[in-house]
């Protein structure tokens, strides 16, 4: 019943009736109901009119069509809302007979980076953090190891005794960021892209631990993008503006390449070092290149088996 | 989906074999998929014919710029090629002084005429004496570069804008020339402009620096 506090311990020490007792509990209580007003104040500036709908949203894969429809269109109206841009939100399925396969000539490469641009602007990622999903790492010639890649190179390229390797996800066949996701908001597609849903995603950055490719990205603040610079051929699981505080990563552009077209930063390379298409149609290009080439992919030892393939050539 | 890159010709072949597996894919297919797509979110739907692949057109054969009374006029070569012996034995623009000074030669040991026509300068030669002209210069670097050729023909050198699946839309392609200038060829170095921000480096006051 003593206060333990330092000093002398006199329990009757009183100041105008007000015990040392009552003052530090009015203290506590003040600094209590402080920190709860703080630890709260995200849950209070949730939007008013979309916090219920987007609380009670199941997971992708179990929408039904109605209820997809009316999260699209409250996804599009955020858009609008908070970014003042008029947006088209769609959800691009897989196409039958399609497995994606990506090949990437080091022989080719110069490091230029307008892939990496291109995958910025494409994908609506945060302008101040010049985020994309592409790293180029400039690597020592002898060395096939990624991890002795440098990003931050700024000089005229190809810089002497250098290449080029970008990297970016490599949509594994056994992907291990989707066996540590403990709530399956990520998961494979049967066209072979790894994707993420973003509404499903706890933050919790599982993933992002497990990809030997550093290849997932975490949105650490809200993204920041002029309303003229938002690209507004959005998808539900590729470009559409994330929220905070989730994971996002490569979905090679699902939301041209399930229509056809070849993804933002191939039709961005200068150089012609990539080439994309179908590995299941026996007269694609990427498949000439798996015939003709001697191609590799990056830590081939641990099993992931990506789609993603590398080769150096004329 | 092979190319016909000699002559120019573009073709694609019906991939009756892609139709095949897709409809044996769709059929064992056990994966979760709705029945029905809400119509605004189709995608365009895929023709059973296939679009054309076109090579974007080469520059124009090119010019010499005259000086002239009125300011300087585009002159094609012919125009005073075709009162001059041509110097078959050139191998640079050094010790010219009338035209084509300062072009930079960076392409082996050939001669001017080992690519212009020597008979009339508005057109191109192949090694065999044909005369092409300056549109079909695919045919000439192809007669050296064959590796090149043979991965051009097959689609995977050179870049391309437009379609991956050719039966969503058409798809266009680089000429040679549009990323090799044919007297120094070597594609040239560049400065990257886009650079990623290192957190690490960036919050330490340090970016940049390696």
């Amino acid at each position: 019943m003593r206060e333990t506090t330092g000093g002398p311990t006199t329990p009757t020490a009183t100041s105008g009736g007000i015990t040392r007792r009552t003052v530090l509990k009015g203290a506590g209580a003040t600094l209590g109901a402080a920190a709860f007003a703080a630890a709260a104040s995200p849950l209070l500036s949730t939007r008013e009119d979309h916090s219920f709908e987007e609380f009670i949203q199941t997971h992708y894969q179990e929408l039904t069509d109605e209820q997809l429809a009316r999260v699209l269109e409250r996804l599009e109206e955020e858009a609008l809302e908070d970014y003042g841009a008029k947006v088209t939100i769609r959800d691009h399925r897989p196409l039958a007979g399609v497995k994606f396969g990506y090949a990437i000539s080091l022989s080719r490469c110069n490091g230029n980076a307008k892939c990496v641009e291109a995958c910025h602007k494409e994908n609506n990622h945060d302008r101040a953090t010049k985020q994309s999903y592409i790293r180029v790492l400039e690597l020592p010639k002898g060395t096939t190891n990624m991890d002795e890649g440098r990003v931050t190179y700024d000089h005229a390229v190809p810089a002497p005794d250098k290449y080029y390797m970008p990297v970016q996800c490599l949509q594994c066949d056994n992907p291990p960021c989707v066996d540590v996701c403990p709530v399956e908001a990520t998961w494979k597609e049967r066209d072979g892209i790894v994707v993420v849903d973003y509404n499903w995603c706890i933050g919790c950055r599982y993933c992002e631990a497990a990809c030997p490719y550093h290849a997932r990205r975490f949105n650490w603040k809200k993204p920041e993008i002029p309303a003229d610079e938002i690209n507004p051929f959005q998808s539900y699981l590729s470009n559409r503006i994330r929220p905070q505080g989730v994971v996002e990563k490569c979905h090679f552009c699902l939301h041209r390449t399930r229509e056809g077209k070849a993804p933002a930063c191939m039709e961005a390379c200068p150089t012609g070092a990539r080439v994309f298409g179908n590995l299941l149609d026996p007269d694609s290009e990427i498949r000439f290149i798996l015939e003709n080439k001697r191609v590799f992919v990056l830590k081939e030892e641990l099993g992931t088996k990506p789609s993603l393939y590398y080769f150096f050539d004329a | 989906m092979r190319l016909q890159a000699f002559g120019l010709r573009v073709s694609a072949v019906p991939r009756g074999t892609l139709v095949l597996l897709s409809i044996a894919l769709s059929s064992c297919d056990g994966t979760h998929h709705r029945p029905q797509v809400v119509a605004s979110n189709l995608p365009a739907a895929r023709s059973s014919t296939l679009y054309p692949i076109t090579i974007a057109p080469s520059p124009p054969a090119p010019r010499v710029f005259v000086e002239t009374a009125n300011g300087p006029a585009p002159v094609p070569c012919g125009t005073c090629h075709r009162t001059r012996e041509p110097d078959r034995d050139l191998r640079s623009s050094e010790g010219l002084e009338e035209f084509h000074q300062g072009l930079v030669y960076a392409h082996g040991e050939r001669t001017c005429v080992s690519c212009h026509e020597p008979g009339g300068y508005d057109r191109l030669r192949l090694a065999d004496g044909a005369s092409i002209e300056f549109s079909d210069v695919i045919q000439l670097c192809s007669q050296c570069h064959g590796t090149q050729a043979r991965d051009y023909q097959a689609g995977v050198h050179g870049g391309w804008t437009g379609h991956w699946d050719l039966r969503s839309g058409p798809r266009v392609r680089n000429h040679c020339v549009h990323c090799h200038d044919p007297h120094s060829p070597a594609f040239p170095k560049m400065l990257p402009t886009f650079r990623p921000i290192d957190r690490f480096l960036y919050e330490s006051g340090r970016e940049g620096q390696e």
